[in-house]
This record gives structure tokens, C-alpha cells and sequence, in this order.
């Protein structure tokens, strides 16, 4: 994938679409007969970001680091446990259903599973139609129309209509969930794992296509994955999550050349290189990822930290800023030790 | 050469190495299994003749079923009554043919009834989850703690004299709530799919998302449960008729013509007046059952690999 140019744009004083403030979402964990909480899953556990227009933001964390619990949230299909979620300078966060659909207009998502993530008995007619069909009023000609635009914009053919998503590869419903995510034109669509059930080959063209949209379109994406190549491909900034928070986030070029966080170092140092010579000193990880529902005290990351001491488990690293824009959550940094 | 109709075997259950010329909607391509299953086919073609015996009834005999004629009773086949007579005089062959209208109207109303009540319940409970579905799955749960037969005898004795639309009602009274948790444990399943999430963020309404996406995804075992339970309800006419306990006589069913075989000198001797009944059920009950066999292969190639 090194071989397609990498944007260099670095988005300064561009307008914030999306605003997230200290989100977190915990699940219950029911237990003894009555069916108290007993404890709760800290899944995303206070994240705070914001996503400018016409970038994207890249998330990137192991399984079980709340990437896509975070942008569930993000587009309500989960409520909140706390914080703010702000689309527009509009706070959506206690958005009845009815006063969430026109914002739903303008966020949409793409899901992990082509297999799972398209309703196998509805055509692709039916399947791009029903956006425009819940959200405008437009009439059968004018959708048809849009939707001949639209599978021509994702590389299917007109043709293609009337078949069922059982008739396509898994890249090809890739292409079509892209299709139904765009129909009524958004301006923010997050991706959640979009690629990662692709093959490799089919990866890297769903993402140039990707690319080519945001280009035509001007849309924003908040790219969601746990593959650290395929977020380099896509993103402008990046934030590495770990454990429901946000360990470090920064412009691309930063978090790649130089990540500041040490578990952002270990994930780094963990992409396969195909250059044998080049001798890299790895980082390694001891352990599991620690349960959400009971996180070290102080930084989430302490248990597995190789530069961990005494104040990592006493208080939370709160995310700093360590100028362009290049900020981490990590007492390595703080001023004055 | 189309790249876009690539298929593997893998994610296409019909892949025969051919290409395919026209488009196949999933559910053209049940009916097309369905159609290739030899028991099935031979149980809808049964249940056509049997249907159309039943609707074209007058066609093929001259006597009333509930003319009763004291001058003629118990007289074994002839040319005038081909299945005789019983023990009140009635035309055994014209009360098979009448009956058969009231014991397939049982069986399907019921069958229809059901289904209104599993969707609607079925359906809420698993798909709103939480308190609601506490409170019908509970509600489920006392019905079905309800012995069958032992209720549907109290209710017949209680009532008395029971009409068809009531005793259509008591039986699906008693028989929704199989549908109902079969129904609420796949929208359980399904709620969690991406596609239902996916058409939550596009902003369509519940109803939307229940009718567009759900019951269509849930569509093989609600066809199939309804199905056999058309097959059950008939039994269970046939049964509680034969105690006497279900639809009043004069009014023939095949459970009624069975009742005559309480006697054992009919039963013994008479063979003519409970057999037919006895092998319509049989026949019935067997094709409807050939019918939800197949219609559960077509829907779900999975459960049946050849």
C-alpha cells in the first residue's frame, strides 16, 4: 500500500463536525438473584476528541478497546453513559428518536460483516432506495436515478439493480453498504472495521475508493480499525485507543514516525516489515489486555508498560498537548517529575 | 464475461459452476428447493385435491350431511350411500366431503389467529426486549403451563354448546404461544445483526424496522411453525370431537364422524363409517406435514445436506 501517495495535508483551522467530550458507556454487569450491577464494563471509559471537516480521524485498538462501542455512540445506535456528543455545534447526545432522524442524514456508517451487515432479502434496488425513501421526499424517478449515480460511483454497474446481495463477493457488498451509506449524501460517515473482513487485495481498493469518494464528496470519515497499515493508508490524524480511552492521538505523520505513548511505540513496533535488513528494536507486550470491568488504577496501560513507575497507578494520565497538534495521554511527559 | 455474478460455493447455496442468466430473489430460490423436494410437492398436490374436494363438495354427492333419516340407519355402502349410512341415518360420504370444510376451516383460522398473535407478541418482546418482553414471556409461560387438554374440556364443558368462531378462538388460545417464543427468539438474534443496526442509523421507524427487516429474516420458521400447526389444530379437532367435546353434532367434522367408533359394534362391524374419516385425517395431516418438511429445507438449505 506504499505505493499510493500518501495525503501530506495536515487540516489546520478547518471547521469541527464532530465533537466528542468525555464519552464513556458502561455496561451493567448484572448479578445474584435480583439481578443487581455489580460491577460495570467500562467499554469506553471518557474519550474526547474532535473530527474536522473533510479529514479523517483513524482509530485504531486491540479488540475489546472500545473502538466501536465509541462510534456507536457516536451515531446513537448505543446511549451514552456520560458525556457529549456534538454533531455541528447541535448536542445529539438526549436526542429523542424523531429529532435524531435529520441528523441521521448526515451521519452514516459502514459496518465490519458485508455478509451481516445487508438485509439478504431486499435487491440493491431496494437496499439503496430505502434511505432516500425514510429521509426525503423524492419521487421513484429521481431515486432511480440517484441510485444508477450512486452504483456507478461505487464501481457496480446499473445493471446490478436487481440483484441480491447473495450474488455479489464480499467486496462487491462492501461497495454496495458504501452505496446505501451514501444515497442521502452525508457529510460524516464512520467506518467501522469496513475492511477488515476483506481480503487484502480487495482491502486496498474498497479503500482508494474510499478515498476517491471523500475527494468528489467532501466527506468526513471516522475510520475504525485495528489495522495500523490500513489506517496509515486512509487517515490524516490517528488516535490509539486502549482499554475505552484515548492513549494517544495525533497528526499521521507524528504517530508514525514518532509515537510518543509507549504502548503506541509496542503497536508500531509489531507491523511486520518485508525489509530484512533493517534491524528494528521491538517492543514487546507482556500480558492480556486487563478486563474493562475492573482497569488498572491510574493509566489503563500500567500493568503492560515497560516504562511504567510509581505515579502511573496513582493518577490518570490526562491527554497533553505536545504542540502540532500531537497529543498524549502518558506521565512520561508530564512537566515536572 | 460479468465479474459482478463471481460465485463460490461458499457464499452461494445454488452454486452449480453455471452462470446464472436472470437474478434469483432469495425467496424465488426457496421456492425453486422447495419445488425439487419430491414429498413436498406430492403433499401440496394433495392438499389441492383435498381443498378442492372440500370447496366443490356438492359436486359429488346429493345428500344433506345433517339429514337425518330413521328409515336408513347404519346401511352399509350402496349405490345410493357409497360410504353407507350411521347410526342417525347421515350420508357417511357427504358428511366426509361437509366435513372436511369445517375441520380445514378449523385448522386454518386457528393457524391464522396464531400467527396474528406470535408476530404481535413475538415480535415485541424480542425486539423491544427488557420489561416488555418480561412481562409477555411471563404471560407466555402461564399459558403454557395450561394442560392442553384438561383446559380445552373445562372451556367446552363450562361453555356448552360451542360454536365454530369460539371454538376456533379456544384453540388458539391454547396454541400461540409456541409461535410467539419462536418468533421472539429470532428477533433476539436478529436485533443484534448489522443490518438492523445499519437500518436504525438510516432512522427507520421500529414498525420499519420490524416489517422491512426483521419478519422477512425470521419469514422460514414462522411459514413453517404456522404450517405444521394446521396439521396439530386438525388432530385436536379430531380429538376432542371424538370425546364428544368438540364442534356439536349435527354439524359434520371428521372428529364427529370418528365419535360413531366410540360403540365397539361400530367399530367392530361398521367399518365403513369411521375409516374414511379416520384415513382423511391421516392423509391430511401426513401432506401438510410433507409441506412444513419441505418448506423448512427451502428456507434453510442448511438444515438438510445432501
Amino acid at each position: 500500500m506504499a505505493t499510493v501517495e500518501e495525503k501530506q495535508t495536515v487540516q489546520t483551522d478547518q471547521e469541527t463536525i464532530l465533537k466528542v467530550e468525555d464519552l464513556k458507556k458502561y455496561f451493567p454487569i448484572k448479578g445474584g438473584i435480583l439481578k443487581r450491577t455489580v460491577g460495570n464494563v467500562k467499554a469506553v471509559d471518557g474519550v474526547t476528541f474532535d473530527v474536522k471537516q473533510g479529514e479523517t480521524l483513524g482509530i485504531v485498538g486491540e479488540s475489546g478497546s472500545g473502538k466501536s462501542t465509541l462510534g456507536r455512540m457516536i451515531l446513537r445506535l448505543l446511549e451514552p453513559t456520560e458525556g457529549k456528543v456534538l454533531f455541528e455545534d447541535h448536542d445529539i447526545t438526549h436526542l429523542s428518536h424523531k429529532k435524531m432522524r435529520p441528523f441521521r442524514k448526515e451521519m452514516q456508517i459502514v459496518f465490519q460483516d458485508p455478509f451481516a451487515s445487508l438485509n439478504s432479502k431486499m435487491s440493491v434496488e431496494q437496499l439503496i432506495e430505502e434511505p432516500m425513501i425514510i429521509q426525503t421526499d423524492m419521487g421513484k424517478k429521481e431515486r432511480k436515478k440517484r441510485i444508477n449515480y450512486l452504483l456507478e460511483k461505487v464501481g457496480l454497474r446499473a445493471s446490478d439493480r436487481l440483484k441480491y446481495p447473495h450474488e455479489f463477493s464480499g467486496g462487491q457488498r462492501q461497495r454496495i453498504s458504501i452505496a446505501r451509506a451514501l444515497a442521502n449524501n452525508p457529510k460524516f460517515v464512520i467506518a467501522d472495521e469496513a475492511v477488515s473482513a476483506l481480503d487484502v487485495s480487495i482491502q486496498a481498493q474498497v479503500l482508494n475508493l474510499m478515498s476517491d469518494l471523500q475527494e468528489d464528496l467532501g466527506l468526513t470519515y471516522l475510520f475504525i480499525s485495528h489495522d495500523l497499515s490500513v489506517v496509515k493508508h486512509i487517515s490524516d490524524r490517528v488516535g490509539v485507543m486502549y482499554l475505552g480511552r484515548l492513549a494517544e492521538i495525533a497528526p499521521k505523520h507524528a504517530i508514525y514516525k514518532e509515537p510518543l505513548h509507549p504502548y503506541t511505540q509496542a503497536l508500531l513496533s509489531a507491523i511486520p516489515d518485508t525489509d530484512v535488513d533493517l534491524e528494528k528494536e521491538k517492543v514487546k507486550l507482556e500480558g492480556d489486555l486487563p478486563s474493562p470491568s475492573n482497569p488498572p488504577s491510574g493509566c489503563a496501560f500500567r500493568t503492560r508498560c515497560p516504562m511504567a513507575h510509581d505515579k502511573c497507578a496513582e493518577v490518570r494520565p490526562e491527554l497533553q498537548h505536545m504542540g502540532d497538534g500531537h497529543y498524549v495521554a502518558c506521565h512520561l511527559y508530564d512537566e515536572e517529575q | 464475461m460479468e465479474i459482478e455474478t463471481l460465485k463460490t460455493p461458499k457464499n452461494d447455496p445454488e452454486y452449480s459452476g453455471a452462470p446464472e442468466e436472470k437474478s434469483k430473489s432469495p425467496y424465488q430460490l426457496a421456492l425453486r428447493r422447495f419445488m425439487k423436494n419430491k414429498l413436498a410437492v406430492l403433499g401440496v398436490i394433495t392438499m389441492i385435491i383435498i381443498l378442492f374436494m372440500s370447496i366443490s363438495a356438492p359436486l359429488w354427492t346429493d345428500h344433506d350431511p345433517e339429514q337425518t333419516n330413521t328409515a336408513m340407519i347404519e346401511r352399509p355402502p350402496s349405490d345410493e350411500h357409497i360410504l353407507g349410512t350411521n347410526s342417525s341415518g347421515q350420508d357417511n360420504w357427504a358428511r366426509l366431503l361437509y366435513g372436511s370444510r369445517i375441520s380445514l376451516a378449523v385448522g386454518f383460522s386457528t393457524m391464522f389467529v396464531t400467527l396474528v398473535i406470535g408476530i404481535l407478541f413475538g415480535s415485541l418482546a424480542g425486539y423491544y426486549g427488557g420489561k416488555v418482553d418480561s412481562i409477555l414471556m411471563r404471560f407466555t409461560d402461564l399459558v403454557l403451563a395450561l394442560p392442553f387438554l384438561v383446559f380445552a374440556l373445562t372451556l367446552m364443558a363450562i361453555l356448552n354448546n360451542v360454536s365454530i368462531p369460539l371454538f376456533i378462538l379456544i384453540l388458539s388460545i391454547l396454541s400461540w404461544p409456541n409461535l410467539t417464543r419462536i418468533i421472539r427468539g429470532s428477533f433476539l438474534s436478529l436485533r443484534e445483526q448489522e443490518f438492523v443496526i445499519g437500518a436504525k442509523s438510516i432512522g427507520a421507524s421500529n414498525s420499519r424496522i420490524i416489517f422491512r427487516h426483521m419478519i422477512p429474516n425470521t419469514i422460514g420458521p414462522i411459514v413453517v411453525n404456522a404450517t405444521l400447526m394446521i396439521a396439530v389444530v386438525i388432530i385436536a379437532e379430531a380429538g376432542l370431537s371424538f370425546i364428544g367435546m368438540g364442534i356439536n353434532p349435527p354439524t359434520p367434522t371428521w372428529g364427529n364422524m370418528l365419535n360413531e367408533a366410540l360403540s365397539v359394534r361400530i367399530l367392530r362391524q361398521h367399518w365403513y363409517t369411521w375409516i374414511p374419516p379416520g384415513v382423511a385425517i391421516f392423509i391430511t395431516v401426513l401432506a401438510i406435514n410433507f409441506i412444513g418438511d419441505g418448506l423448512r429445507d427451502a428456507f434453510d438449505p442448511k438444515s438438510n445436506q445432501r
